[in-house]
């Protein structure tokens, strides 16, 4: 990651698109994670949910926020790969991969390590946007993770708005308000089903705050 | 921007009662501890915020205070396209409604009545329907063109008057002959009616609720808004017509009885722009438009009487002066 560049992108662009241009409406902000380790588990709707989730948590732990992205998608191009690894600083996962590699590995090993380091890890396990502002079904690599490491604290943030900001495919940002739901940490001593379900769960709750709003 | 004494000494004015009213806040907590004065006095540090950086804008020029007044629309139709339910699809269209605010500041800017006053009401009245078109779903088309339209014209068409007060200039053959208080204030006279619209505008939203407050006993619009009352209502247009009819003469063009008019518009149609932001939130089933100005709610919270007494009060002294 470039320790210099990267403050700078998120202090003078970051922080002025999500404040003036968008806007975030953010409920208990106090249960976010001031520090790692620590897995923040979202949905997600535009390539803007990341910047919004980054900037909520604040520029002081951003140098150990780390969003788990999708190596299929953002190493391919040089620009896009240099952005994503060195100013948004991912951790970039093999979506096609979802069994032992030829060395052993366990595909999710990235994530552990950087939860070892105390990492601040950002995790978006519907997997892809999607249909911007539909809940997909989400993948189970969280309950993986949550099982590895019990003792890192599970946040659900629930999110909303972007994806009619900027959705999947769109080139042009119309400003909208955005809101983020924090959620209670999740009990990650829960077997694999069970901790999807309570994942679940606790999203429905956070969604059913929403203001009833919507037409098509 | 060249600011005549006369509205000098209003803004002087206006930071002595916020002075008065963050002392105030702070005594009656320490006098009632166990109470909790914290929206209070959030209230006031926001005022104090606002006053401050809208006087910055005045003093440093006219162009910055219409800037001002413009991102006040942008804020406030992204907090009202943000409630509101709207159709994806739509996205560039309301690409197109956020474009048309530097339409109609630019207009206001320069001074262009023409374009000012029909640019929003006939350009993008046709415009943006039939950017609609080409998109081509007709699912919820008049819901999507009327909601947006409104959305127009309460965040930046009716805004915008308040903007063009500022560059406002007495007309050749005006009905009624101004009266200045000051010759800088006739060479520039939109401060002192812009400084007059505000005071009074906000001033009547407070007298409302004190009369309310203190007498209220029979309310006025039961389903609408339950703090409302028909004691508040009358004793505020009182109080407001009262302090219009002193204020306009001191730091307007307005004489006497055009500030006893002014006054009264502005009482009335203050009443009926926030009755109606009320009914709005009622039906979109929302407390506030927005949580950005601490205390207040959204920037539509604060704006909802000028909404309706900006473009009266212009076109009354449109009428009378232009």
């Amino acid at each position: 990651m470039n320790s210099i560049l990267r403050p700078l992108f998120f202090a003078l662009i970051v922080r002025p698109l999500m404040m003036v241009v968008l806007g975030t409406n953010v409920r208990r902000h106090a249960l976010l994670p001031k520090e790692g380790p620590a897995l923040i588990v979202a949905n997600h709707n535009s390539h803007l949910d990341v910047f919004a989730l980054m900037n909520i948590l604040g520029l002081k732990p951003l140098a150990s926020v780390r969003p788990v992205a999708a190596a299929d998608y953002f190493m391919t191009r040089p620009f896009r790969r240099w952005f994503a690894t060195r100013i948004v600083g991912i951790i970039p996962i093999d979506r096609t991969k979802s069994r032992r590699g030829d060395g052993g590995h366990h595909p999710l090993e990235p994530i552990s390590e950087v939860l070892r380091d105390g990492g601040i890890v950002l995790l978006f396990p519907e997997g892809t946007r999607g249909e911007p502002e539909k809940l997909d079904a989400f993948q189970a690599g969280v309950a993986h993770l949550a099982r590895r490491h019990p003792e890192v604290p599970v946040t659900p943030v629930f999110m909303h708005g972007l994806g009619k900001a900027l959705p999947k495919g769109e080139a042009i940002l119309v400003p909208f308000f955005c809101d983020v739901f924090v959620g209670h940490p999740l009990d990650s001593t829960l077997p694999k089903r069970e901790f999807m379900a309570q994942l679940s769960k606790s999203f429905e709750n956070l969604a059913e705050e929403l203001p009833p709003k919507e037409w098509i | 921007m060249e600011l005549s004494p006369e509205v000098r000494i209003a803004i002087v004015c206006i930071f002595a009662a916020l002075l008065i009213a963050s002392v105030v806040s702070i005594v009656i907590q320490r006098l009632n501890p166990d109470r909790d004065f914290v929206e209070l006095r959030e209230r006031v540090r926001t005022w104090w915020a606002i006053v401050g950086i809208f006087s910055c804008a005045l003093f440093w020029s006219r162009t910055a205070a219409i800037v001002f007044f413009a991102f006040v629309s942008f804020l406030a139709l992204k907090e009202f396209l943000s409630m509101t339910p709207t159709r994806r699809s739509d996205r560039r269209v309301l690409f197109y409604a956020y474009l048309s605010i530097a339409g109609q500041y630019y207009f206001a800017a320069s001074a262009w009545y023409g374009m000012f006053i029909m640019f929003i009401p006939v350009l993008m009245f046709i415009w943006l329907p039939t950017r609609m078109l080409m998109i081509g779903q007709t699912d919820g088309f008049l819901r999507a063109a009327g909601t947006l339209h409104w959305a127009l014209m309460i965040t930046v068409f009716s805004l915008s008057h308040a903007a063009y007060l500022l560059v406002f200039q007495e007309g050749p053959t005006p009905r009624i002959a101004a009266q200045f208080p000051s010759e800088l204030g006739a060479l520039y006279p939109g401060a002192g009616l812009l400084l007059f619209l505000i005071l009074v505008t906000e001033l009547n939203d407070i007298f409302q609720y004190l009369w309310g407050k203190t007498f209220g006993r029979h309310k006025v619009a039961p389903r609408v808004s339950p703090g409302k009352t028909v004691e508040g209502l009358l004793g505020g247009i009182a109080t407001t017509i009262l302090f219009a009819g002193i204020l306009g003469p001191k730091l307007t063009l307005m004489g006497p009885w055009q500030s006893l008019i002014a006054g009264t518009i502005i009482a009335i149609a203050g009443f009926a722009g926030d009755l109606c932001m009320s009914a709005l939130k009622r039906d979109l089933k929302i407390k506030d438009f927005g949580a950005s100005l601490p205390g207040h709610g959204g920037v539509l919270d604060r704006v909802d009487s000028l909404v309706f007494t900006s473009p009266l009060f212009f076109h009354f002294i449109y009428y009378t002066y232009g």
